[in-house]
């Protein structure tokens, strides 16, 4: 018994340490071989990456068949699209989809606007290639039911878009056939050529490594304004009430501090009532007004002959500008300019009804 | 250099020392309402009001605590440990009127007031394109496909079998910064730095993965990496990147990924802005091209000032910021006090922080504190005595590659005020006689 008891063990002890060598060299092989391979999850068929595999490319990869109008395009924009972009692209809630490209820039294919600093940056002036439209639009749009429309519809929908962007006209037809033809005003407008690309990137621009005497003169050239102070709300409610620091109360102006204040307040506000173009600026009112020319809205020297004769075009234009208003220059809404602090209102109206000169 | 603040005889806010220690927040709330009474000193009987324990007795033995005398909560009194209720200040926060929708927006991490490198998973920031998606891991799918011999479908049951790396690296927004090209417009950290965490993340590298489905050693290039919520966010990966250190991450920080930071399965790009770690992630596809996708055209494109856009522009450069005193907070008094702060580079490790307390003119070498670790949050931290006086606070990092982080006017020289993106400028903070700190630009 014992011997056969004995024979049986050691078949088996010799089978438990093949089998562990054997395991052994498996695992090694499948680290080490390309045909080995660790074998989880299982295969894809086409028709399974087929749902999925929506990525459209520049060059044609993934550009799927179909077509649609601008006219058709038209009318889906304005069921499922304007209520965000606005009628003609124009809303600058969002990044503006229509606006700012040049004639010239269709041949050039470099969206002048970008050179002047405060050039309108919309699709328009910036994307490369149509392509992009049409794998957005058909991935992610609508925003709040995204991957609803159908080929022909992104066609429709890109093809109306390039239209408010005077790149196509308006007899227009996108298909899958010249999808990727379609001439874009900033097709050239992007560079690879910079240190970002790589970790092994020459970085453009390069700190000093000097540890004395190293400036003259310290200037401080931008310092947040006495308004803002409160404007991100109690800086005391968003530190730690515990260890070496407290946030700011940014809610309390007791009498040693607005006894300090109005000197550099009432600098800080100065500018914008010596120039309350800088205003129209800073506030981006030039994003939808030209000072002589309508871009969305009315030009301000439009606004300003309307209101000519209108006694009280000072306080109407303040509540105009801070509540909005529909209608009186065309479809198109101006919304509520909200943020916008009265002192700051009170000086554009002012200008405004000045003669916005 | 010296700003209207600094002439307020007695700054809002500012903590009495109370004989043994500063007083507490409590006390803080309580005198909010009646500074007066402080003023005219009769911050004493106040405080025996508030904090009858610690303050009342002038020279007697201390008394033992309420909560020393008494029993406190039982185990698994929460199943899932919160913060402290003292610390319910430290939330992230959005920035008003950066972004007209909560779904495609963004939040900041507290970087005031955290320590180390380490970003608790709570506070991570959070950028979303159409809003957090709950997805339920039984039924989430990572299709691998394009240039591969074997086009697989994974579950999470098949990702988490995979062999598995554990790395500490950081994420940031490629807009981090962003709102400051021009001129200061955001009161603190949080706001001018919060697009910025660290995490320890655990999964499997895309090598690994690319391997088990074969790819195309020849023709691989790029890889497109797509989100499953409802921007499905697309981003071009390069080859080189992936086979690298690109990591799937289920686990971060010892735990599965919170919801909001792509629970259950994001990658990971380390060194890269945070956009291309693409959250919820579905679908990895091989290609030879990169794809020019809405978020590598129309955003995430840096504007030059003659025009053109830096396009797949990805690497953070080195950059570093001054935590505490920062922005927002204000100093307690004259004396000692340790300025630390955070460094990192997406080229690697950060060989060097150098701190000024004069705007510039002077620096004196920072410590740093182990681990120093490649694409990480470094800390750092010196030593500062504050004699009253203003200050200019900065820190400036250097990376292993030598790069030095440059100055605003610097950067501004090469690359305008349009960007938008990838500003690692250092960062100036204005320490104000009355103890307030406030952000400012210097030249």
């Amino acid at each position: 018994m014992s011997r056969s008891l004995k024979g049986a063990m050691s078949t088996l002890l010799a089978a438990v340490l093949c089998g562990v060598t054997a395991t052994a060299v498996a695992q090694v092989n499948a680290a080490s071989t390309e045909a080995g391979r660790i074998g989880l999850g299982r295969a894809a068929t086409a028709i399974e990456i087929a749902g999925w595999d929506i990525d459209v490319r520049p060059d044609g990869h993934g550009v799927r068949k179909g077509r649609g109008t601008v006219a058709q395009g038209q009318d889906l924009y304005d069921a499922k699209c304007a209520s965000c972009h606005g009628t003609f692209g124009e809303s600058n809630r969002y990044l503006s989809i229509a606006g700012g490209v040049k004639p010239d820039d269709l041949k050039t294919g470099r969206a002048s606007a970008l050179k002047s600093p405060d050039g309108l940056r919309t699709l328009g002036t910036k994307l490369n290639y149509a392509t992009t439209l049409w794998d957005y639009i058909n991935r992610a749009m609508p925003w709040t039911n995204p991957q609803s429309l159908t080929p022909d519809e992104v066609y429709a929908l890109t093809a109306y878009v390039l239209h408010l962007n005077e790149i196509v006209p308006a007899n227009f037809e996108l298909s899958d056939q010249n999808l990727t033809k379609v001439q874009m005003p900033n097709r050239n407008g992007m560079t690879t050529d910079h240190g970002m690309l790589s970790v092994k990137g020459k970085p453009d621009v390069q700190g000093s490594s000097c540890m004395k005497d190293c400036v003259k003169e310290v200037k401080i050239t931008s310092e947040l304004p006495a308004f803002a102070r409160n404007q991100h709300d109690n800086l005391a409610e968003q530190s730690r009430p515990l260890g070496p620091t407290r946030g700011i109360d940014t809610t309390i102006y007791d009498a040693s501090r607005s006894a300090a204040v109005p000197a550099r307040a009432a600098q800080a506000a100065a500018p914008a009532l010596a120039d309350p173009k800088a205003l129209l600026a800073q506030k981006a009112c030039t994003a939808c007004h030209g000072l002589t020319n309508k871009v969305v809205g009315p030009g301000f020297n439009d606004v300003a002959a309307r209101y000519r004769d209108k006694a009280d075009a000072v306080s109407y234009l303040v509540k105009k500008i801070k509540s909005g208003g529909e209608g009186v220059w065309g479809a198109v809404p101006m919304p509520p300019q909200t943020a916008l602090k009265d002192d700051d209102a009170h000086a554009i109206a002012k200008w405004i009804a000045g003669g916005a000169r | 250099m010296n700003s209207f603040r600094e002439k307020s005889t007695r700054p809002a806010g500012r903590v009495v020392p109370a004989p043994e220690n500063h007083l507490g927040a409590g006390t803080i709330r309580l005198a909010k309402g009646r500074r007066s009474f402080l003023a005219t000193g009769a911050a004493a009987g106040l405080a025996a009001a508030a904090v009858p324990l610690a303050v009342r007795a002038k020279d007697a033995p201390l008394a033992p605590a309420p909560w020393t005398r008494s029993l406190g909560a039982p185990v698994v009194a929460t199943g899932y440990g919160m913060p402290s209720k003292f610390e319910s200040n430290v939330q992230r926060r959005q920035s008003p009127g950066l972004t007209p929708q909560p779904q495609a927006s963004v939040s900041f991490t507290p970087l005031q007031n955290l320590f180390g490198i380490i970003t608790p998973s709570g506070v991570h920031f959070e950028r979303h394109h159409s809003g957090a998606p709950e997805v339920d891991p039984d039924q989430h799918r990572l299709l691998i496909h394009g240039l591969v011999k074997r086009p697989l479908i994974l579950s999470m049951d098949d990702i988490m079998r995979f062999p598995s790396v554990s790395r500490i690296h950081f994420l940031e927004c490629g807009a981090n910064s962003g709102m400051e090209w021009a001129n200061v417009a955001v009161p603190t950290v949080q706001y001018t730095h919060g697009m910025l965490a660290c995490s320890e993340f655990t999964g499997v590298l895309l090598s690994t993965l690319l391997d088990e489905v074969g790819y195309d050693r020849k023709n691989a290039k790029f890889i497109l990496a797509e989100g499953s919520d409802g921007s499905a966010l697309t981003r071009t990966i390069p080859i080189e990147f992936a086979l690298n250190d690109v990591m799937v991450v289920y686990g971060q920080n010892g735990e599965m990924l919170r919801q909001e930071n792509g629970y259950p399965l994001r990658l990971l790009v380390p060194g890269v802005q945070g956009v291309s770690s693409v959250k919820w992630l579905r679908r990895l596809e091989v290609g030879d091209k990169p794809w020019n996708a809405r978020e590598e055209s129309l955003h995430y494109v840096d504007l030059m000032p003659d025009g053109t856009h830096r396009q797949y522009s990805g690497i953070q450069e080195v950059k570093s910021v001054i935590t505490t005193p920062s922005g927002g907070q204000m100093l307690q008094g004259k004396g000692y006090y340790e300025i630390t702060g955070l460094a990192w580079s997406g080229r690697g490790r950060i060989k060097r922080v150098d701190v000024s307390a004069d705007g510039g003119r002077n620096w004196q070498q920072a410590r740093l504190q182990d681990p120093v670790l490649s694409k990480a949050l470094t800390r750092f931290r010196l030593d500062w005595n504050w004699d009253g006086g203003p200050a200019l606070l900065q820190s400036r990092a250097v990376d292993e590659t030598g790069h030095i982080q440059p100055s605003m006017p610097q950067l501004r020289a090469v690359r305008g005020t349009r960007s938008i993106y990838h500003n690692n400028a250092i960062k100036t903070w204005s320490v104000q006689p009355s103890g307030e700190v406030w952000n400012v630009q210097i030249a």
